[in-house]
């Protein structure tokens, strides 16, 4: 193949500043990891209430949580994202729609719109992982709590959510790993977090390869980092009998 | 205030769009499930060095966003085609993505595939070669047709995420259904109400499909 590979262009200058490459890559991976966390607290918090909810014996309130889950797993989250940065300012009441067009620069309005895009898009499939956990349960839990005399919400409290969220550490986790890939959307309204770095690196030092190849890595040794992380959080927090982790 | 008859004149091009999306989804779920299917027999093979290999792709594949293969696709595919042709193929936006959709949503099949293979009763396999058949014709004759059977609703379930993930192929700017709304509300000078529509488009296309995925998964239960 007749491609000068070149890993030296990380640590050459972008013309820009005193940068080099490599400097976009950190803040890019700056970017992302600060979309991630901070939508996965949405996420988790959203997706806990929601899938208490579907749980619950009210049919309304559980009414209301299916079509939340409904509408956020039905419409592509591009289309979504496009939804809240494009749309939902104009909607606002005016102070707060100048404050976020006008006030606000690019990069921080674009932030805004990708965490609550993201947030509660994953809050729709943690809501389902929530309820999935609950619904595994020995119906004798319920039963249990409620022959103590518990109120529901002391059920849900300290009974249901404590074992359920245990048991559903392995989906939860792809789904935080699915909020730092689905963050790469956010290249697509002008934020320029690690794919939109990679791109600009492409383009800038026409070392397209090394570029992507760094950024594969990056998103891979993230991706398995959290993983290993998870399992061991996984194996320390195991509901011992219910069920086996790990191989034990 | 919303005004969406601007939309109707404007139908048929975003029709082109939506064509284009089905097109993608369609030959991406092909694709991906023939070569899920060949990485899932290799991942079950006693092999060490096939199922190794597979491991590794669908690990991969799985760890890195889909908007990022896209990407480096449709940089790549020419240049790589160049260099092995000697000369310069012209390799559309189309086929780059749909190359990309192929590869990245193989991984996925390839854990459905290999789910659904597992959950035959290992004595359909000795059956099978109890019968005098090879591992390719009981594989082929016996446990593929009855995995397929059993997966059908998951690989709906999957192509239905297909479907909504193909509006990522924005990013290189092809003309499927998403940016045909865009362009189309941008020149007009309408793009909310042309955005919404889309979103409802996608919607209603994705509920009412996982909605028929579900009373299939019923019916084949029984």
């Amino acid at each position: 193949m007749n491609y000068n590979w070149d890993w030296s262009v990380f640590f050459k200058s972008t013309g820009i500043g005193s940068e080099i490459y490599l400097d976009w890559f950190v803040t890019g991976l700056g970017w992302t990891i600060a979309i991630a966390l901070a939508a996965w607290i949405i996420a988790l918090s959203l997706g806990a209430l929601l899938g208490v909810m579907r749980t619950m014996p009210s049919r309304w309130v559980s009414g209301i949580a299916t079509v939340y889950v409904e509408i956020f797993r039905n419409v592509p989250l591009l289309v979504q994202l496009f939804l809240w940065h494009f749309l939902v300012p104009d909607l606002l009441p005016e102070p707060l729609e100048i404050w976020f067009k006008q006030d606000l620069n690019p990069a921080t309005s674009a932030y805004l719109s990708v965490v609550v895009c993201l947030g509660l898009f994953t809050a729709a499939r943690v809501c389902e992982q929530v309820r999935t956990g609950i619904q595994a349960l020995p119906k004798g839990q319920l039963g249990a709590a409620r022959a103590m005399g518990f109120r529901l919400p002391q059920i849900y409290r300290y009974v249901l959510l404590p074992q359920a969220f245990r048991i559903i550490i392995p989906p939860l986790t792809s789904e935080f790993l699915n909020i730092f890939k689905n963050s790469s959307v956010a290249s697509l309204i002008g934020l320029m977090e690690l794919l939109a770095q990679t791109k600009q690196t492409a383009e800038f030092s026409a070392n397209l390869f090394e570029a992507f190849t760094l950024a594969t890595l990056i998103y891979f040794t993230l991706n398995m980092s959290l993983m290993l992380l998870m399992r061991l959080v996984e194996k320390k927090v195991a509901v011992p009998g219910l069920i086996s982790v790990g191989g034990k | 205030m919303m005004d969406f008859s601007a939309i109707i004149p404007a139908l048929p091009g975003l029709a082109d769009g939506l064509l284009m999306t089905f097109q993608l989804m369609v030959l991406g779920v092909l694709g991906g499930v023939a070569l899920g299917t060949v990485l899932a027999l290799m991942r079950l093979s006693h092999n060490p060095l096939l199922s190794k290999a597979a491991g590794i792709y669908v690990n991969y594949f799985r760890s890195i966003p889909l908007l990022l293969v896209i990407t480096w696709f449709y940089f790549a595919v020419p240049f790589l085609l160049r260099a092995i042709t000697g000369e310069d193929t012209p390799v559309g936006a189309f086929t780059s993505c749909l190359v990309a959709f192929m590869m990245f949503e193989a991984a996925y099949f390839c854990e459905i595939v290999r789910a659904g293979i597992q959950a035959i009763p290992k004595g359909q396999m000795g059956a099978a070669q109890a019968l005098g058949m090879t591992y390719g014709q009981s594989m082929r004759l016996i446990i593929l047709p009855q995995a397929f059977r059993k997966m059908t609703p998951l690989l709906l379930q999957q192509s239905i995420i297909l479907f909504q993930d193909t509006s990522l192929v924005y990013t290189v700017g092809l003309m499927d259904f998403l940016n045909a709304a865009r362009s189309r509300g941008d020149i007009i000078g309408q793009p909310h109400e042309f955005l919404i529509f889309a979103g409802l488009v996608y919607f209603s296309v994705s509920f009412i499909a996982s909605q028929l995925v579900k009373l299939l998964q019923k019916r084949l239960a029984v």
